[in-house]
């Protein structure tokens, strides 16, 4: 709802007083962590404590603030003046240029900028396009509170929309508010998501499951990470709702074990709410109940299939099964289920909140509401960021992201990760949006984005999603156990400068057979990557080839 | 008992409903390769050799597993579909190693059967020769991996119809085996009754009686469906 910028600076008063208070946000999300986020955060405790500042400075973790690539990040109210590259012996002064500005006697005094520098890092403009650029609906709070405090997240309204859902709303208004927003699946397909909860809600079956998927498993891709370490109480009332809306009493966050933050701060936030009766039986007095488990993945990226998923909650071995039945229909221990996305479910409170025609105003004619992405690879500014659908990539990737470094000139986006494709620099002005991206042969996905410049090999992209997609496939299917190493071995041959004429047919043959042959998502997307770079860059397989046998005279 | 209508290669067919596509076909006398299915075992849709196009569905769907439906109009046999099918017996061909000469199962072999009727006179892609052990731990029975297909019908027999469930399948992807008990030597695993289902229903010569060789495995897995619908009706059998 609110751009960042906006959300980074909280009301100043606009004179000092005795009572004025400052805050400061430490990044405690996984990524400013591995920089030593937990060092500076407790480098900051001491020296406010030294200072017997205590009253005065407010030391707060906080989920991502955006540019994780500079990380470690704070960032300090009143004013919201966001740093980088801070470490724990910055921590010091940085307590002392605030406890000078907390004595300030003149509104000039408090409102002038702060002097202080981290000594290796930089204070970071906020106004800058990758601020500006952003509409922050799933993330608006993230950042801003401190996920370990349920106060926090009510402070900011959270459970506001379950109460008055469960206590003023009928489940098939709900239903139809969701239907009538456009929100479609974050998780990567896009399917509608108020049809899927119709469909849920229609089903027959005393009990039914409201199943979040948290597996995030495409490599580079932490958006749902952030969410859940940033926020995690906005994603269980998004179940809870949803849980309300389709009928169903047990709920499952099916998520990955490398997750560790997420899974300490989604089981504290579990037991606040159940501990407030926000969560568990009888909920705001109504006959209403909903409990939330969670499941904890090895792992496995065909574990965020929906039925590898369902089976592995069931306690058996992750492997898909065909559909139908749909989850819907028949999903954990045969109950009809209701499978969402972490971002999914983090979009239905704002819409219940904003109403279903401010989220439908957002974004394309087919692709409704903002999409959270993460931006990496060669590109100035990486990180998380939040975007109306319909912005297009350059927008993302050269003016949020400020473009490639080095000035090697940008190359090609990957988006959707090994189920995805490239978009060549020539088409950068495509719209993020569910249609054109699959236009272009590739995906939405569920928000990895990948910047490449002039250095990079596109054959050698194709083999690292093959060989990422032969390491997890499951081994059920045919066309994917042995397709995957088939194609994996041929694009190494290509790599190697072994491969001939006969050869690139041959890997032009299999991509369609093991699409269409494999069981599921995972097969028959595998070659995506491979069929993207051959549309886009086709001249860099060929300028590999060695002379040998053509197409025709090795028989295919 | 209500009745659906449809067509399969041109023949208009009437079946009960429920009937899978693969038992319309047969009917009517049109044969769908199959390997990972057999009568009598659920249903896993794991080879995809059955896969045929049916008219207004943008995907291939198993045969074996899909129901028929009024007014569906299926094509089983277009060259789309035959080049697949080749394509999944070359890959099992590949990913394993398979000596026929001197196989248990030749000449009664199914996937030696499968590789005949799609045609395929040679792979048109690279052996991989993997390394793969052999299980001769087992007093009556051996397992040879070299030839396992990974089809899961011993998983399945032994567990739907045994009841024992010796058989499950470890690892994955390229990786997968299938492990007795919790991957020990099979004649290490005191649920296996000796009952012989598994050598019986596997395809190919990965699970052989110790008793046979070349070309002397013999197995039989229809009877397996007569076996079950005995069950089914109560009547007396081991
Ligand atoms: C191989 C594979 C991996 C998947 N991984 C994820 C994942 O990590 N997270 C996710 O939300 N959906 C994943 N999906 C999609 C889910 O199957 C499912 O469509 C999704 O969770 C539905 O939620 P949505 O409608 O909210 O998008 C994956 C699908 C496939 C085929
Ligand atoms: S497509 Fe791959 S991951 Fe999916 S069922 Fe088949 S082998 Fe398993
Ligand atoms: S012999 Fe019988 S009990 Fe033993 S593994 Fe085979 S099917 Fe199971
Ligand atoms: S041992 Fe035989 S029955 Fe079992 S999976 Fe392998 S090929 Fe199939
Ligand atoms: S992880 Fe700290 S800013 Fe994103
Ligand atoms: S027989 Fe139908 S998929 Fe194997």
């Amino acid at each position: 709802m609110t751009t960042l910028s906006q959300a980074h600076a909280s009301p100043t008063p606009s004179s000092p007083s005795p009572t004025s208070v400052m805050r400061v946000r430490c990044c405690s999300s996984a990524g400013c962590l591995a920089g030593g986020a937990a060092e500076l955060r407790q480098g900051l405790t001491a020296a406010v404590a030294r200072r017997e500042l205590q009253e005065r400075v407010a030391i707060t973790g906080v989920g991502c603030l955006g540019p994780c690539s500079q990380g470690p990040l704070l960032a300090i109210d009143p004013d919201g003046t966001l740093f980088a590259g801070v470490t724990a012996a910055d921590a010091d002064g940085l307590i002392a240029a605030l406890a000078h500005r907390l004595q300030a006697v003149s509104a000039a005094e408090w409102e002038a900028p702060l002097a202080w520098r981290p000594a290796a890092g930089e204070q970071v403009d906020t106004g800058r396009p990758f601020f500006t650029r952003q509409r922050r609906v799933v993330l608006e709070n993230c950042g801003l509170i401190d996920p370990e405090r349920i106060e926090a997240a009510i402070e900011r309204g959270a459970y506001e929309q379950l109460r008055h859902t469960v206590t003023d709303r009928t489940p098939a208004e709900v239903v139809d508010t969701i239907r009538r927003s456009g929100l479609r699946g974050r998780g990567g397909a896009g399917y509608p998501t108020g049809l899927k909860w119709a469909t849920v809600a229609k089903m027959p079956g005393e009990r039914k499951v409201v199943v979040c998927n948290a597996d995030e498993g495409d490599p580079g891709a932490f958006m749902d990470r952030s969410v859940l370490e940033g926020d995690p109480h906005r994603v269980l009332e998004g179940m809870a709702i949803a849980a309300y809306a389709v009928g169903a009493d047990q709920g499952f966050i099916y998520i990955r074990a490398e997750y560790k933050l997420a899974i300490v701060n989604l089981r504290r936030a579990i037991e606040q709410a159940r501990r407030r009766h926000l969560l568990g039986a009888g909920l705001f007095g109504s006959p209403f109940g909903f409990t939330v488990e969670l499941r904890v993945g090895a792992g496995a990226y065909v574990c965020g299939e929906e039925t590898a998923l369902i089976h592995s909650i069931e306690g058996q071995r992750g492997t898909p099964r065909p559909r139908p039945p749909y989850p819907a229909e028949a999903g954990v221990w045969g109950r009809p289920t209701l499978i969402n996305n972490v971002e999914t479910l983090a979009n239905v409170v704002p819409i219940l909140r904003e109403g279903a025609g401010w989220f439908a105003a957002i974004g394309t004619e087919g692709s409704k509401g903002t999409k959270v992405f993460c931006l990496t690879g060669k590109v100035r500014r990486g990180g998380l960021v939040e975007v109306p659908m319909g912005t297009s990539l350059a927008t993302i990737v050269s003016e949020m992201g400020e473009g490639c470094p080095d000035g090697a000139g940008l190359k090609a986006v990957q988006t959707g990760g090994p189920s995805g494709g490239c978009v060549p620099a020539s088409l950068l002005h495509t719209s993020v949006d569910y249609e054109s991206l699959q236009a272009l042969g590739t995906i939405m996905g569920s928000g990895g984005m990948v910047v490449m410049d002039h250095s990079t090999d596109m054959v050698a992209i194709a083999a690292f999603f093959m060989a990422f997609c032969r390491d997890e496939s499951c081994g059920k299917c045919v066309p994917c156990r042995a397709g995957t190493v088939q194609l994996h071995g041929l694009l190494q041959k290509h790599l190697a400068g072994d491969a001939t004429a006969a050869d690139l047919a041959q890997l032009e043959a299999l991509c369609p057979m093991v699409a269409e042959t494999s069981l599921c998502g995972l097969g028959q997307s595998a070659p995506k990557p491979v069929l993207s770079t051959l549309r886009y860059f086709r001249e860099e397989y060929v300028a590999r080839l060695k002379p040998g046998p053509t197409a025709a005279a090795a028989g295919r | 008992m209500s009745v659906r209508t449809l067509s399969i290669n041109g023949h208009a067919v009437a079946m009960a409903t429920g009937t899978t596509l693969l038992a319309a076909a047969r009917e009517v006398g049109v044969p769908i390769p199959t390997l990972c299915h057999l009568e009598g075992l659920s249903p896993v849709a794991a080879c995809r050799l059955c896969l045929v196009e049916i008219e207004g569905s943008g995907k291939l769907q198993p045969a074996c597993l899909t129901p028929v439906a009024e007014g569906m109009v299926v094509h089983t046999d277009t060259p789309r579909l035959q080049d697949y099918r080749r394509t999944v017996i070359e890959m099992l061909f590949t990913e394993g190693n398979h000596v026929c000469a001197i196989c248990v199962a030749n000449g009664h072999c199914e996937l030696q059967d499968r590789a005949v009727e799609v045609g395929m006179d040679h792979s048109r892609l690279p052996y991989r020769h993997p390394d793969r052990p052999v299980d001769l731990s087992h007093p009556l029975f051996g397992l040879d991996h070299n030839r396992c297909i990974l089809c899961t019908r011993c998983v399945r027999v032994c567990d739907e119809v045994e009841g024992a469930h010796v058989w499950d399948v470890g690892w994955r992807g390229e990786h997968c085996r299938i492990i007795a008990g919790l991957n020990e030597p099979w004649g290490a695993v005191d649920a296996c009754t000796d009952c012989g289902k598994c050598v019986q229903v596997c395809p190919t010569g990965a699970l052989f009686d110790k008793a046979d060789t070349t070309g002397e495995k013999h197995a039989d897995p229809a009877r397996l469906g007569a076996l079950v619908r005995a069950r089914a009706r109560g009547q007396q059998t081991r």
